[in-house]
């Protein structure tokens, strides 16, 4: 009994152009874990997640799903995962019904169909036709498909791209009942709260490679906490408290404007606000900033970006999605 | 609780009837797979000289047979199939198939069994109707007619897969198409009998795809093939169906080129 669900180690894909779309990654997810890969357009989710579908075989490195290799093992591998594709995949002509007949007649231990349409809320729709399925409905249909067959894992590209608010809550609910239940889940997304919400742990791809990895408290912790102000007319930065003295790891300054950085946020402030009432001055615009997801996922992008124009290579942001 | 285990046989009975929904949907290839065979033959017939056949051994139903069995096969088999898996890729269909439990084979072999079953009925109407209205009288050697239908099926639907690899769109598809119908329908002995053909360049058109198949349904039912001339055909018919699977294999793309 193994209990690294996946497994993956250096793992490379290199597209037919000589493209890198994933340049060695390593990760495991443990059974029961529900794990995220962020990133941007770009970064290399999908070609990652195909490769631990078995759509395709890596160009280096290993991959280990249930303690196979999903491409050359696929037979040992489909009945026990579910997936998800980024876009649908459907005959525009079929029903929704015949859609997922077709689907649980190629699945082994399929729920039957109108349960399945149940669990994703499109029992109403079942007699429409693909085609006239708005993009929400699409990728509800997607996630029935992906579930039919009770997978021990599933991979879901991208679940709630397309979705409204409901739509987008509904199915964190049913994602977060699955891995509730036992199911290990892989699942990539660009929406930060997506990640902040599902994720047990998350590990952040950029241009092909893993630029941070952790629980979400962990990876947040990595993160420097902000303050800024705007000092008053008269003041300059060298009148505060000796910065290194209060916890202060960095700043910079745009014309009054500070902004400063920290470890210890609470003693920064303190100190900062404390020496404010004593000298009787009002700092401007004041904004005390935790250390976020958010935080952590820009300042990742904009540091890989400078590195990129430092050594003079184009951006690829839009390629191989 | 379904089944517990998928079998191929259940996997690809299930596509094929997600596939046959979609055809009996699909008007233009439906059209094209039901009505265009069993119409160019007849278009066909009003233009062989009677004369002529007969100093080939042939009669207007010896003749038409196998040619209305071979129009089956490009109309019904391979043009409706090329679509069939086009259209398929791009609507990213074979892509989301294959994160299924089907496998590869399974995957072509259940999409195209609507095809298939479509070719088999007309070639089955066909002959029937060339015994009762066109005097093509009884077969001499049914096995050679069979094994010249069954190979062909096999073998034109690998073709459509070969031709829809380098197809990007469905319109593309249709011009790729092309050089293999016309090849067919002018050098297979459809339209012109072998027999009638200059002999060196009978020998050329005898190795086209389609020839071995027109070769065995004429021979078996005219019973004038011998068993080397059989043996030579189904050669023919097998080398250019395992050249047609073995390209599939290499080349045939699965998802949108981007």
């Amino acid at each position: 009994m193994t209990d690294q669900v996946i497994d993956v180690t250096d793992l490379r894909r290199v597209y037919g152009g000589g493209f890198e779309a994933v340049r060695g990654i390593s990760f495991e997810v443990g059974r029961g874990e529900l794990f995220a890969l962020l990133g941007t357009n770009g970064a290399g989710k999908t070609s990652t997640v195909e490769l631990l579908e078995g759509l395709a075989a890596p160009a280096a490195g290993r991959v280990r799903v249930l303690g196979h290799d999903p491409y050359t093992e696929r037979a040992a591998v489909r009945p026990r995962i579910g997936v998800m594709l980024q876009e649908g995949g459907f005959p525009a002509e079929l029903t929704v019904t015949e859609t997922v007949r077709m689907w649980a007649g190629c699945t082994s231990g399929a729920r039957p169909v109108a349960e399945a349409l149940d669990v994703v809320g499109l029992t109403k729709r079942a007699g429409v036709r693909v085609k006239q399925l708005s993009g929400g409905e699409k990728r509800r249909l997607d996630l029935a498909m992906a579930l039919i067959g009770r997978p021990e894992v599933l991979f879901l590209d991208e679940p709630t791209t397309g979705l409204d608010a409901e739509g987008r809550r509904e199915t964190w609910e049913l994602v977060q009942e699955l891995r509730d239940g036992g199911t290990t889940v892989l699942l990539t997304t660009h929406y930060l709260e997506e990640a902040e919400e599902l994720a047990d742990r998350l590990a952040i791809l950029h241009e092909g490679r893993i630029a941070a990895e952790g629980s979400v408290a962990d990876v947040v912790a990595a993160q420097p906490s902000h303050v800024s102000f705007e000092l008053p007319e008269g003041y300059f930065v060298g009148d505060l408290p000796p910065l290194a003295g209060i916890g202060v790891t960095g700043h910079e300054t745009v014309g009054r404007l500070v902004r400063l950085r920290t470890n210890e946020l609470q003693r920064t402030a303190t100190e900062l606000l404390v020496w404010a009432r004593d000298a009787r001055i009002t700092l401007g615009s004041l904004d005390v900033r935790a250390a976020s997801l958010e935080e952590a996922f820009l300042r990742i992008a904009r540091e890989a970006g400078t590195a990129d124009d430092a050594s003079g290579r184009p951006g690829r942001k839009e390629m191989a999605a | 609780m379904s089944t517990l285990t998928t079998t191929p046989a259940g996997r690809m009975t299930s596509l094929a009837r997600a596939e046959m929904t979609l055809l009996a949907r699909s008007k233009g290839t439906l059209f094209a797979a039901l009505f265009v065979p069993m119409v160019l033959p007849f278009s066909v017939a009003s233009a062989v000289d009677e004369a002529d056949l007969k100093e080939a051994g042939l009669s207007v139903g010896t003749m038409l047979l196998p040619s209305a069995v071979g129009f089956s096969l490009i109309f019904a088999v391979y043009g409706s199939l090329i679509g069939v898996f086009v259209a398929r890729r791009e609507e990213l269909v074979l892509k989301r198939l294959r994160t299924g439990e089907l496998r590869d084979h399974e995957i072509l072999l259940g999409a195209s069994l609507p095809a298939v079953a479509i070719g088999l009925a007309q070639t089955l109407v066909i002959s029937v109707g060339c015994v009762a209205f066109l005097d093509a009288g009884t077969p001499g050697a049914l096995h050679y007619a069979v094994l010249g239908v069954l190979l062909g099926i096999v073998m034109f639907g690998a073709l459509a897969a070969v031709t829809a690899s380098f197809s990007r769109t469905s319109e593309t598809a249709q011009v790729m198409s092309m050089p293999l119908i016309f090849l067919s329908m002018l050098g297979s002995g459809l339209v012109i009998p072998f027999e009638v053909m200059p002999d060196g360049l009978a020998s050329v058109c005898e190795r086209l795809p389609l020839s071995p198949v027109i070769q065995l349904v004429r021979g078996g039912w005219t019973g004038g093939l011998s068993t080397g001339e059989a043996f030579d055909a189904a050669v023919t018919a097998v080398v250019w169906t395992l050249l047609s699977v073995s390209a599939v294999r290499r080349w045939f793309r699965w998802e949108p080129r981007h």
